[in-house]
């Protein structure tokens, strides 16, 4: 097995087991520092950062709403973590040159061809009924992929399951057909 | 900055470091591994997940921290699980993948993170429909799977992992 991928990547065993570290050491961290046991996830992030978009406009609206309200719309821990998840990719990324700028990516251009707009209303679409779906849930593939498998919590599994086997269906009939 | 703010940021710096380092950001790792062509995303999670239930498991058995599981809800977890299944082959990326995908370069990343705020507040304003119909179906509350077969956690952690680096040798064995 090798450590190092073919552009210079790390194995993802090795990258995946780090994670893993740094899990455990942040549960113990947020234990620790802020007297509450935080895991790692970031669909929450995605309400929050809504709900702060949403108050520019509509103030009253979002604090009349009971799921905002339930959620808390304010920068919390996750907030941060979500955005230093950016940093971290480009911190990673530019010093072993696969920083790149991309439109729109190879598998997508294979199957529906280089236009922009096609990729973005995919996108979006697919976003909404993700993030419909994650927040239905209370988990994406970090909370419940990550976390709650670690914790060995029922709803992970479940729903893990349910992330992967539809993943699959779907990327089947989606992509799986040969280009135009 | 807040020290929990602060302490966020460091965490969240940390693990897109690891997510990119991992190559697993990309748009084409995800969508190749529900073709099921490509399993780099499932190696790294399923490495982290080995790793962490280990010591998340002697932390909580120690009481130093304390398991925080989400709720067995079954109209939540099966409908919003194949929910979220389907916009993410669509999407190509989840929640923290598609942030870091921008940090790397992949600009497009920025159409599913509008689409992925668009869909959280339209879930704000489809709650209390939701609450009364697909999650009112049956709850069974924040189960862990030790109690629920009424084994010891460590026996499930063992077979865990003998199931899953049976797998990691099929994934080499076969390229995947």
């Amino acid at each position: 097995m090798k450590w190092k991928t073919d552009d210079g990547g790390w194995s993802p065993y090795l990258a995946g087991a780090l994670l893993g570290v740094l899990a455990i050491g942040s549960a113990f961290a947020t234990t620790k520092i802020l007297k509450k046991t935080s895991f790692l996830g970031a669909s929450t992030t995605f309400v929050r950062a809504a709900g702060l978009i949403e108050q520019t406009v509509a103030a009253e609206h979002v604090a009349a709403n009971e799921y905002f309200t339930k959620e808390k719309v304010r920068v919390d821990w996750q907030f941060m973590l979500v955005l230093g998840i950016f940093i971290g990719a480009l911190v990673a990324s530019v010093p072993d040159g696969s920083f790149r700028i991309e439109g729109v990516p190879p598998t997508w251009e294979k199957r529906f061809g280089p236009s922009i707009v096609k990729r973005a209303i995919g996108a979006i679409l697919g976003g909404i009924i993700a993030m419909i779906g994650a927040r239905m849930a209370d988990g994406c593939p970090s909370g419940h992929g990550l976390s709650g498998m670690m914790q060995l919590s029922v709803s992970s599994f479940v729903a893990l399951g349910m992330f992967f086997g539809c993943g699959v269906l779907v990327a089947h009939l989606v992509y799986g057909r040969r280009s135009a | 900055m807040t020290t929990e703010q602060g302490l966020g940021l460091i965490t969240g710096i940390l693990f897109g470091f690891l997510l990119q380092k991992g190559r697993v950001l990309r748009f084409d790792k995800q969508v190749g591994a529900m073709l099921l062509k490509d399993m780099t995303i499932l190696k790294f999670m399923l490495s982290a997940i080995l790793v962490g239930m280990v010591g998340i498991l002697i932390l909580s058995n120690a009481q130093i921290i304390t398991l925080g599981h989400k709720p067995m809800n079954l109209g939540a977890v099966i409908v919003g699980g194949g929910l979220f299944g389907i916009g993410w082959a669509v999407m190509g990326f989840c929640p923290g993948t598609s942030i870091g995908a921008l940090g790397e370069g992949r600009w497009h990343a920025i159409f599913a993170i509008l689409g992925m705020l668009a869909g959280a507040a339209i879930y704000a304003e489809i709650y209390p429909i939701c609450k009364t119909s697909v999650l009112a179906w049956k709850d069974f509350g924040k189960i862990g799977l030790p109690e629920t077969l009424g084994v010891s956690p460590w026996i499930i952690v063992a077979v865990f992992w003998a199931i899953i680096l049976c797998l990691f040798a099929w994934f080499e064995k076969k390229r995947l």
